[in-house]
């Protein structure tokens, strides 16, 4: 005998996801999830970001990572409320679901922010596939990666609303072939924002940080 | 990577699909639909779900899936056709404004339930 289901299989995650989607709507918090492979710069950006924003907007910052604490030490150097998940309690997820970031939302007061970053477990393949209730997904590529990985992790340039080159303070010393880099995004996802910019020394951020403020001025007036 | 939580996932959804009148039944397959561009790989998939299979009215059931191909329509011309390769633009115009129709699917579509199942 056979019973159809029609389901899809991530319809657990979805419903959680939605749950966080409608608290986020009602706070008028603006959330963007940040991905990228591991060692793509994500941390030191994200550090930058929150130094930077700090006077302007209230923000805090979710991070996952497989174990440790190291990147929640150094983005409280920033003074926002930061709140650490490893996945490996969850069995050593490669991705951030819906559910844990629900359970990460009770550290904080929704009422009180504007910016929610949640930063990825370092991982091109997994994150795109889970829906965590996000406003935005931004991925993080540096110059010291190959110039295709749009082309090698197409799902992940593809659910993205935004790019950040990073490390282009290394473009003297390497060889690599920024138009190349670009022309792979485009393919994949055509006409994508890119931000090009180094985290370390700062150099083009303002275009990224002014996307962020142009983002949660647009959420909050909603 | 993340093929086991898709299985232990897909064990829950096939399990709770068993009508209650028909309990203990058994599944003897399960039909599911995978886009090209899911990041789930068939074969690691199927082997998870033995693993997590174990023990529940699913083990040793035969996981069927279906592959669906990356289907996109052009925006600008309206043309649709298949994706070979991970290049985003319309083949007919070139033009990247287009839009993925399928080949993200990650659906149970039916399950089976052993021969006998519903009489005992």
């Amino acid at each position: 005998m056979e019973i159809q289901v029609v389901k899809h299989v991530l319809d657990a995650n979805l419903t959680v996801a939605n749950q966080n989607r409608e608290k986020f709507r009602r706070h008028g918090v603006f959330v963007v999830n940040v991905m990228s492979s591991p060692g793509s710069g994500k941390t030191t950006l994200l550090e930058k970001t929150l130094t930077r924003l700090a006077s302007e907007l209230r923000a805090a910052i979710i991070v996952g990572d497989v174990s440790t604490t190291h990147d929640a030490e150094r983005l409280a150097r920033s003074g926002a409320p930061v709140v650490q998940v490893n996945t490996d309690a969850f069995g050593g997820d490669c991705h951030l679901a819906a559910h844990v970031i629900a359970g990460a939302l009770d550290s904080f007061d929704l009422s009180r922010l504007d910016l929610l970053i949640i930063e990825n477990v370092g991982n091109l393949v997994c994150p795109a596939e889970f829906d965590i209730g996000e406003d935005a997904k931004a991925v993080v590529l540096s110059v010291t990666e190959g110039e295709d990985k749009p082309v090698k992790y197409p799902l992940m340039f593809r659910v993205c609303d935004v790019a950040v080159l990073n490390k282009i303070d290394l473009l003297p010393y390497l060889e690599y072939d920024r138009d190349a880099a670009v022309a792979y995004i485009h393919q994949v996802h055509d006409g994508m924002p890119i931000f090009e910019l180094s985290a370390k020394t700062e150099q083009g951020m303002e275009a990224w940080l002014g996307w962020l403020r142009e983002q949660v001025a647009r959420k909050r007036s909603k | 990577m993340h093929e086991m939580g898709i299985a232990l996932q897909i064990v829950d959804i096939a399990t709770a699909s068993i009508p209650e009148e028909m309990k203990p039944a058994r599944v003897a397959s399960i039909l599911l639909r995978v886009g090209k561009l899911s990041a789930v790989i068939p074969d690691n998939l199927r082997f998870c779900f033995e693993v997590v299979s174990k023990g529940t009215a699913v083990e040793g059931s035969d996981l069927r899936i279906e592959e669906v191909p990356v289907v996109a329509r052009c925006k600008d011309c309206e043309g649709s056709w298949t994706l070979e390769g991970p290049t985003f633009r319309c083949e007919a115009c070139g033009s990247g404004h287009i839009e993925v129709i399928s080949g993200r699917e990650l659906d149970i579509v039916s399950i089976e339930l052993e021969e006998g199942s519903d009489t005992t």
